[in-house]
Order: C-alpha cells, then structure tokens, then sequence
C-alpha cells in the first residue's frame, strides 16, 4: 500500500483482462506516443498536425508512399511473425536482426558461388536463407536450453558478430568492385534478382511468402499440437512439465521457426532490393529491433503482425516524407518508435494491476 | 617506429579510448550486481555525448559540459528505473526502448550541430616527475587528461565499496536474493533505484568524454555500439570493477590494434571478439558452482514482488 | 534455570483470523525465561501463525503480547527485533552467495558511514562463537557450508542481534540425525547462557528430548501446557489429533480386487540432494483407497512425484500391474491410465491463460481425436468439454473461457474431469480438497468414493487427518521418508496414528 495526503492506493493484481482492454490500453499508449512525439514536431516550428498529416498522406496517399510503406513492412512482417512464435515461448529473441543478416549471407553466398540452375535458384536461396537464420538462431536456443544461459544477452551479442561478418565478408573473400568508397560483393546473376511490382521496390514474392507464412504461424499456434506445446510452456514453464511436454524440443522448435524467418526476410532485403551483399547497416536500419516493437504490439498475434508491421512501414515511410518535405530528420521515428514502445510497456501495468482509491477511514 | 614507442603509444591510446568503455561498464556492473539490466546504456551515452558536446560550446565550459552529461544520463536511467522497477515491465523492452529513444532524440536535437568546432576542451595534464618513469612513465602520466584518472582512481574505490562495505553488501544480496533482503530490512526497490541511478550517470559521463574529449566532435550515432560493448564487458568482467578496467582497457588495446595489425588480421574478426568472449564467458560461468562463486546475480532482469513465501 | 513464574514473554487471548478459517481462536501462552518451550501440533494447528505475529509478520485481530510486564505491539520484525524477539525461519533467509558475516551484518549499521570495521564483527563473532559453542569461518561463503552450518549461521545472526527469544520453526526439518544432536547441544547452550527459546515441532521425539515444557495446538486452540516431565508420547499423540469422534463417509463395503501397484524399498532423493524416501514398500490395490497420513515434508510430496515420472528413483523399484514403471517418464505413465491430482493445481495442474476446454486435454492433445496428425481437432475438443462440464457439473460461462476466472472448486473439478476420464486404474490424489469451500470438498470426495467404487486404487496424500481417516480403506503413516506403519480401517484411532505421525512407531506394527 502507498499513502499520500488524506488518500490511499491500494494495488492489486487483477485476475483477467478483457481483449476490449488489451486493444483500448494498446491504442492509448500509441495516443500517448503520438502526443509526446507531436511536441517536438513544434520544437521545430512545425505545427504537430501538418506533420502528420504530411505523414499519413506521404505514406499512404501517393502511390509512391503506399509502395515504400509495403516494402518497409516486408522485413518486419517476416521478423515480426517470428517473433511472435519465440516470445510465446517465452523466448526473448532480441537477435532477429543477426538472423536476417545471416539469410542475407547465406543467400548471397547461394546466389554467386552455387552452381543451381536458374528456375531452382530463388527457391534455393529462400531455403538456404531459412537454413541460415535458423541455425543462428539455434545457437543460443541450445545455450538456453542446456546450460541455462540468458538469451537476450547471446542473441544480442550474436548481432553485433553477425554484423562484423558481413563485414568482414565484403571487405575479404568476397569483396567486389566498389562504388564511392562502400564495399560491396558481385552482384548477384539476373536470376537471382526477386521479381518487383513495376516502378516500385516491392519485391512482391517476399510479401507473398510473409502473408502466407503469418497465417501458418496462426495456424500453428491455434491449430496444431506444437503450437499448443509452446503456448502451454510459455504461459506456465511447471504445468508443462507435468503434462509431459518436452521444454528443450518446444523452445529449439520455436527458435528454428523465429531465426528461419527473419532470415527469409534478409533474403528478400538483399535479392529483392539490392541484389548484392552490403554493409550490413545499409541491409538492415533495424528492422530485427523494430520487429520486437511490432511483436508486442501485435500482442504476439501471428496475424496481427500483418497490420502493425504495415503500420510501422508507415511510419519508417513517413520519417522519410518528413526528412525531405519538411527538412525535419528522419531520426524523429526513432523518437517515435522509442516512445511507443515504451508507453506499451508502461501501460501494461494497467493491465496487470488494479489501483483502487480507498479513503481513509 | 621502435617498438618502445610502440608500446606507449598503443597503451596512452588504449587508455583514452577505454576510459568511455570503462565509465561505462563500472556503472552497469552496479546496475546489474542489484539484478536490473539496463540495455539502455547505448541510448544514454549518446544523449551524454550530445548534451555535453552543446552544452560545452554554448558555457565554452566543458567541465560544465561533462557535469550535464551526467545528469543527463542519470534522468534518463530514472526512466527505466522507474519502468522496471517500480512498474515491474519487462526490463529487456524497457532498456531497448530507451536505446531507440536515445538514439533517435540525439540524432534529432543533435541536427545542425555536426562540424561545430569546439574551442574548448579538458586540458591535457602532464605530471613531470612522474612522467619520467620509464615506459609507464609517458603512458600514464604525460598529456593523459584528468578524466582518465579520475576513471581510474575510480575502480579500486568501487571495487572497496561492492566487496569491502556495508553498501556493497546490501547491494550484492538485493542482486542475489531480493526476498532474503527484504526480510532483513532492506528497501530493495530504493537500493536498485540507486544503482540503476549510478549507471546512468556514469553512462552520461562516458558519452560526454567522447564527445567533449576523445574526439571532440558531434556526429550523429557517434557511440557506434560502444554501449553494446559495455554489456558485453559487464559479462567479461565478471560484474567486478577490477576486472571491469583490465578488460575494458585490454578491448581499447585490441581495436587500437586492429587498424596497426589490418594487414595479418581482418579488423572485423577483431571487432567480434568482445562479443564473442561475453558468450564464452556466459557459458563458462554458467555451469553449477562456477555461477555461485563469479556468475551473474541471481535475481539479474527479474522484477521483485513481496510475496508469501 | 529458576523455575520462577518469570515470563519472558505472555501472549493473551491472541485471536487471527484469515478467509475462511481461525487460524488463532484465543489463544494463551506464557513461555517462562530460559526454558525451552515447545509448540506442538499438526499441519494448521496455528503454531506458525502465531509466531508469525510474535515476530511481527502478522498483526493479531484480537489479544495482546505482553513483554517485561508492559504490552507492547509488534508491528513488523524490526520492532520483534528491537524487543530482542528473533525468529529461524524453515527456509533460511540467507545469501548464498555472501559470507558468513556479510550475511550476519547484512541490514545492519556496523561501523562509521558506509564502512564497515570488519574487525569488530569479526571479533564479536568470535565472542559469541565461543561462548555458545559454535565454530564457523566467518568468511566462509554460504553455498560452501552443510545445512546444518548454515543454520548455525542463522543462529549467530540471531545471537549478533542480542535477542533473548528466539523462536525456531521446524528447525530439524532439514538436518541430518547428527546435526540434530549438535543442534540441541547448541540449544543448551543457549538457553545456560540466559536465551529462552521457542520451537515449532509435529516430532514427539524431540519434545521429549529437548523441552522443558510443551504447548499442544489444535485446530488453533491451546489444548495444554504442560511439563514435558509430567507428561509421555502417547499423551502427548492423543492430544495432539484431539479426540472428537470423527465422521466416517458412508462407504460401500470394500471390494478389493488385484494388486495395481507395488513399491519396493525406494529410495528417493529431494531437491537439495537429501533423502526424501528411505526404503518405502507398500502394496495398493483395486477398489481401495490408501490414505498416506503425516506432517506435510516427510516425504510424501516426493512419493506422488515418483510415482508419476516427474522425479527420478535413487533406488528401489515400482511396479503397475506388473510392469515395471520405475524409470519411465511421465507422459508414458500418463498413457498407463495412471491419474495424477497434483498439490498446488493452479501452478502445476492447468494453465490459467488457457481456456476451460484446451485445459481439459492438457496431457491428451496428443491422443486420438483430439489431434490428428499435427492438427488438432476443436470439435473434438469441444465435445469432450461440453460432456465433461455436464458430468462434473462445471461452473463456467463457456467452455472458451479462460480458466483463470474460475473458482478453485471448478479448477480442481477440470483437473478431476480430465484425470479421470481416461479411466485410470491407479489415481493418486495429493491434497484433492485443499482451499475449498465445503460444497467443492463434498463433491471431490464423492468423485473419490465413485471411483473407487469402479475399482480404481487411489493413493491419497492429506495434511487432513480427518479427511484421510473417514476415506480410507487403509492408512499409512509416514515420518521422515519412512512408513511407520499400516493400520486397517477398523484399527485406525487417533492415538496410533498421531504417535506415528510425530516419529513413534507403534509397538508391534508392521512396516
């Protein structure tokens, strides 16, 4: 109990939350971040709403804009739905980012160096990305599992390892010709190259297979013995143990999923976009990161996922409108996501627990 | 160059460049020995780094600049004290949180400040007597800068207050065993809003050496992961201040290295060994007696609520 | 020790109530100064709540504690402490991880400012180390140390803070024999050099040992005071389970059909690396029920996990119908039609975000029509839930509903319905009826009594003594990972049972 003047605060947890609460309490906290983030549109004498209202129509009024939004959204739906599979099993997979790199790797290293023939060459690097992402992911599932170790730590680690050999990569073995300083490998062989919706980067087959994919994962979750296996050990680790689930199987599953898929989302990054390997900050502004955000908002929802990825491709959009019609920086989406994610955390305290006003007696 | 000198330019180099690293892994040891982690710490070096580097050109005080950087630092680690502790949210989102929130602010408010020139800096102190010992001597004591030994002064003090005092007493058994301390009178949540506190300010302080002194510049993104280095180095250390120094300073060697050894050894396989040792280390300490004796706090990450036993 | 009506400390008409029980119905205790006062009674006697309130953990709702003559209030540990009340909990509240004297000082202003002078605290363990007979490094960490040094350390946490009550609960329960003698050696020590103690116990065998005087609880009423001189085991026994005729459910006659299960001097160990189970053999068959009686700890917890594959066998073997189970695992038991009702159903037994009907297939999704293949089947699952919620008359407001908006009762009901629709031939129920209001307690013991009418053997595991004697065929009694023995229906009265519950065996009995 915590008193204050004449009043009294009693917390208590609450014993169930409504899905009415969970939406209203998510949209609030995106409400809140919106007005916070509103206020430093006026720290640059910009009225808070033309800028978002430049954001809003930039990125979805134009067709330019609705195209870079979906082409923003595709590497977050992939991670995302990934994501929400790991974070269900309680696994807290904050390396999506080194497993997309990884698929980006792999399907470099497929695209240039393997002598698959054309027609078979795309699906071979989608699945040596999958391979390549889930492997990485594998990795500190296994540490977990056998020796207890924290996986936010060696996921986040694995990151910045994943960074440096893409590095290492296209300044050594597999450097190409280099363009205005930046280090690039070969470009990839035409057939490669994913096919895009004309005049746009939308590499359409990627957001084919993230759409399919976000609703097997539904599928899975809901409707399949697996799917069961993880929601039950992710809500209660001891009532699973004594239903006879296997804890090691379930988690090296869950993250063989969550690394399989971002790293098909760096198969799309690189042979939808850039069609060679790149400096690894110019693959990826992110998205692993941003995929959490989308996750949680999505409230682990496979789905879901559909919707709040788009609507942080809106925002990354947005960013850019903003930075070129407005000479505000684009970093403000940073601020942005920052904060929402923040007032999503926050704000699940309301979820959890009930203040009450008593007057004292 | 004779390898002599060599020597002592690698060291002083080490020194300036992992006295940021260091700042940084004292205050998230603190954090961590009282059982919050804070992934925070990128975001509030380099809200540090901007704070000092404006405030230092507009008051040409940089002592000045480096004072704010700290407060700057410490708010910002009230923040996620406050989300983590008090409203028990998951601390892994919270601290990524304000990670972006630091990164995406400094590159905003930071806009316009790049390529300012900054007249005025730390000066450079030479300590003559001193700096005539040999090797050591030009290493440590000529045109080192105040910060650098204040860093340095700065661990055995903290290693005395974790392992010697009452304080570090209190704060190790909150990290280790919230309940027990609970049940002997300690306010667990004030002990951990301390700690957290320290790291930030210490974080802040880092950021604004970076800024103010290492380069003295402003670049958006200019902590560059130095941040993610410092958890790495947390693990590293062992969540000890001594071994904290050792192995920051040895990290600052290895890059300074890496550019000197490009030629025989890819600079990025250089630059993924501190990431690879902390997990090295992680699965080492890991296993049964070793945690008890130098692993991880036991309550590290895991929100505490009075319950019934 | 002068036997003067020199109290340490008085605790008049003490009254706690909790949601639905009393858990101290006006209770009278006088502990005189330098005796060793022991508190004896069952599970839910109130012997550790009333502690809890001298240690100020609990505020009493009525009575008053009277110290030196004046009425004091403790309102938390730190006023018991003050008031030199310290109190050894069952669980150490220690730090692995620090030394001994950390852990002593920890909590505790030792010294100038921050600094501690450790030379002080070390000289002043050393002190008290020789004066009462203790001999610990003081810089030894604690995960380094026995259990038994470990309490000693609490101990000497106590002793640092110059209490002159100390209460102990429980306190040999995770001590080897030999430190239970280094124990009571220690006691004496304690209370030659002025320390009046207070020991919370359900073993007979240490009263009689240790104590000077004895106060025996039951169902949170004193029942006696009494000098442990004047008074003997049996007595002591009797008191203990009170002597009120006990309501017998109305049972059909026993129809015993074939021996379901066999145990064979097992030998388990618990999560510390102690012995749970010292060489348990007993039989269990068809259409009876088997009532394990004793002081939760004594190894029953560990029983019901052997038995159903959740914790490993050290030695000994356990046979189902002839097979040998003594090594398989706990889903392959689950597929022998053995039903499991576990202790704390909300943390092991369902998963509350979970809704009713996922929850009532939890340990069969896997079987034939509820999945096929890898795809589960709702609608399967859906009928199962509807005939389920009908024939154990479940409260829900539909079978999606999350489970976590349930009463206990209805819990527990889910968890009856899925054990026991696969038509077990061995249930083993631990604590079935513990938390529930009586309509729930009445409907579980008759869900019990049917199946044992089907011809199921069931082993059930009770703190409630009642419970255990007015349902079983056959009462077993353990203490201390052993069976004290096995008494038929017509043979079980209270004297015997309470004697083996608290460590004797009965003169004569069989094991």
């Amino acid at each position: 109990m915590t008193s204050s003047k004449g009043l009294e605060f009693k917390i208590e947890e609450r014993s169930g939350v409504s899905q009415g609460r969970i939406l209203c309490i998510s949209v609030l906290a995106i409400l809140f971040a919106l007005v916070i983030a509103g206020l430093f549109f006026q720290l640059f004498g910009v009225s808070a709403l033309k800028a978002y209202r430049l954001i809003f129509s930039g990125s979805l009024g134009s067709s330019f804009g609705l195209a870079e939004t979906l082409r923003r959204a595709i590497p977050l739906l992939l991670c995302g739905v990934g994501l929400t599979i790991a974070f269900r099993a309680l696994f807290w997979n904050i390396g999506a980012e080194g497993q997309l790199l990884m698929g980006a790797v792999a399907a470099t290293g497929i695209a240039l160096f393997s002598e698959i023939p054309a027609p078979l060459l795309l699906p071979a690097m989608f699945l040596g990305g999958f391979i390549g992402g889930a492997l990485w992911g594998l990795i500190p599932a296994v540490l977990k599992v056998t020796l207890g170790v924290n996986e936010v730590i060696t996921t986040l680690m694995m990151n910045y390892m994943s960074i440096y050999l893409v590095e290492w990569l296209i300044h050594g073995p597999w450097k190409g010709p280099s363009a205005r300083g930046f280090a690039y490998s070969e470009t990839f062989p035409p057939s490669a190259w994913l096919p895009t919706i004309t005049g746009t980067r939308i590499h359409w087959p990627t957001l084919v297979l993230g759409l399919i994919l976000s609703v097997l994962m539904y599928i899975l979750i809901i409707y399949t013995k697996s799917g069961l296996e993880i929601r039950i050990m992710g809500e209660n680790p001891e009532a699973a143990r004594y239903a006879g689930i296997n804890s090691l199987k379930v988690t090296l599953l869950a993250m063989f999923i969550s690394g399989g898929l971002a790293g098909l989302a760096g198969v799309g990054e690189i042979a939808g976009i850039h069609q060679r390997l790149l400096g690894p900050t110019h693959i990826s502004m992110g998205y692993g990161y941003t995929a959490v955000i989308v996750a949680w908002l999505a409230r682990r929802n496979p789905l879901a996922v559909i919707f709040t990825s788009l609507f942080f491709g809106l925002l990354i959009t947005g960013g850019d409108v903003i930075k070129v019609s407005l000479g505000l920086p684009s970093q403000l989406i940073n601020v942005f996501n920052g904060l929402i994610l923040f007032f999503l955390i926050g704000s699940e305290f309301f979820l959890h627990y009930r203040i009450s006003l008593l007057s004292r007696r | 160059m004779g390898w002599e000198n060599w020597i002592i330019n690698t060291f002083s180099r080490s020194l300036a460049y992992g006295t940021p690293l260091l700042l940084g892994t004292l205050g998230e040891i603190y954090a961590e020995r009282s059982g919050v982690l804070n992934l925070g710490v990128e975001g509030m070096m380099i809200m540090g780094a901007y704070s000092a580097f404006t405030t230092t050109y507009l008051t040409k005080n940089p002592w000045l600049g480096i004072l704010v950087a700290g407060i700057i630092g410490g708010i910002f680690s009230l923040i996620h004290a406050f989300t983590s502790i008090t409203l028990k949210a998951n601390q892994i989102v919270s601290g990524l949180s304000l990670t972006m929130l630091g990164l995406g602010l400094s590159g905003v408010l930071g806009r316009g400040w790049e390529g300012k020139p900054l007249a005025s800096t730390i000066p450079k102190v030479t300590i003559t007597p001193l700096s005539h010992l040999p090797l050591l001597g030009p290493i440590l004591f000529q045109e080192q800068n105040l910060i650098v030994y204040f860093t340095i002064i700065s661990v055995p003090l903290l290693w005395y207050i974790l392992f010697r005092t009452r304080i570090g007493i209190t704060i190790r058994a909150v990290g280790e065993n919230p309940a027990t301390a609970d049940s002997m009178g300690i306010n667990v949540s004030r002990v951990r809003y301390i700690c957290v506190l320290l790291g930030g300010i210490l974080a802040g302080i880092s950021g604004g050496y970076l800024s103010v002194v290492y380069r003295p510049a402003w670049t958006e993104g200019m902590t560059a992961g130095m941040g993610w280095i410092v958890i790495a180095l947390t693990i590293f250390a062992f969540w000890n201040p001594v071994n904290g120094m050792l192995g920051a300073f040895l990290f600052a060697a290895l890059y300074h290295l890496s550019f000197r050894l490009q030629p025989y050894v890819s600079p990025e396989l250089l630059k993924a060994m501190p990431y690879a040792m902390a997990i090295i280390v992680l699965i080492f300490v890991s296993r049964g007696t070793l945690q008890k004796r130098i692993g991880a706090p036991a309550a590290l990450s895991l929100p505490y609520t009075r319950g019934e036993d | 020790m002068n036997k003067t009506d020199d109290y340490a400390i008085e605790l008049h008409r003490i009254v706690k109530r909790f949601p639905g029980v009393i858990a101290n119905d006006g209770i009278d205790l006088k502990v005189r100064r330098g005796e060793i006062h022991c508190l004896l009674g069952e599970n839910g006697a109130g012997k550790t709540t009333l502690m809890r309130i001298l240690f100020g953990l609990y505020q009493p709702d009525e009575g008053e504690i009277i110290l030196n003559n004046q009425k004091i209030q403790i309102t938390s540990p730190k006023v018991a402490l003050q008031n030199r009340i310290g109190m050894i909990h069952q669980h150490f509240r220690l730090v692995s991880t620090l030394s001994v004297e950390e852990n002593i000082i920890l909590g505790l202003d030792e010294g100038t400012g921050p600094f501690t002078n450790f030379r002080r605290v070390r000289e002043k363990i050393s002190l008290i180390s020789s004066q009462y007979g203790l001999s610990i490094d003081p810089q030894a960490k604690i995960w380094q140390l026995a259990v038994g040094q470990q309490q000693q350390v609490e101990i000497l946490k106590a002793l640092y803070r110059e209490v002159e009550i100390l209460i102990m609960d429980e306190p040999t329960s995770v001590l080897t024999p030999q430190e239970v003698e280094k124990l009571f050696i220690t006691l004496r020590s304690l209370v030659n050099n002025g320390l009046t103690i207070i020991f919370i116990t359900h073993k007979l065998e240490e009263v009689m040992k240790v104590s000077d005087r004895v106060t025996v609880l039951r169902k949170g009423k004193v029942v006696i005071t009494v000098s442990t001189k004047d008074t003997d085991k049996a007595t002591l026994a009797r008191l203990m389970v009170g002597r009120e005729v006990i309501f017998r459910f109305k049972k059909n006659p026993l129809q015993k059909k074939d021996k379901i299960l066999e145990i064979k001097d097992l030998h388990v160990l618990n999560d510390r690396g102690l012995p749970a189970l010292r060489g348990v053999s007993f039989d269990l068959f068809g259409g009876e029920i088997l009532g394990i009686a004793g002081v939760s700890g004594n190894g029953q917890n560990e029983l019901a996990e052997v038995l159903t594959g959740l914790r490993k066998v050290w030695k000994g073997l356990i046979y189902f119908t002839n097979q040998d189970i003594t090594h398989c695992s706990s889903r392959k038991i689950n597929k022998l039609k053995v039903a499991h009702i576990p202790a704390e159903r909300i943390r092991r037994g369902i998963v509350v975000t979970l809704s009713v009907s996922e929850n009532l297939i939890l340990n069969k999704y896997f079987y034939l029509p509820f999945s096929r293949g890898e795809f589960l089947n709702y609608k399967a699952i859906e009928e199962n839930a509807q005939a389920m919620i009908s024939e154990y008359q479940i409260l829900t407001p539909h079978h999606k509903a999350p489970v976590r908006i349930l009463s206990g009762g209805n819990i527990q009901k889910i968890i009856l319905a899925r054990e026991l629709s696969k038509d077990p031939g061995l249930i083993i129920a631990v604590h079935p009826t513990y938390g529930l209001d009586i309509g729930a307690t009445e409907q579980v013991r008759q869900i019990l009594l049917a199946q044992r009418e089907r011809g199921a053997g069931i082993l059930l595991i009770s703190e409630d003594l009642e419970e255990i004697i007015s349902l079983s065929d056959r009462i077993l009694v353990m203490f201390n990972g052993e069976t004290m023995g096995i008494l038929e229906e017509e043979n079980a009265d209270l004297e015997k049972i309470g004697l083996m519950m608290a460590g004797s065996k009965y003169p004569g009995e069989k094991i």
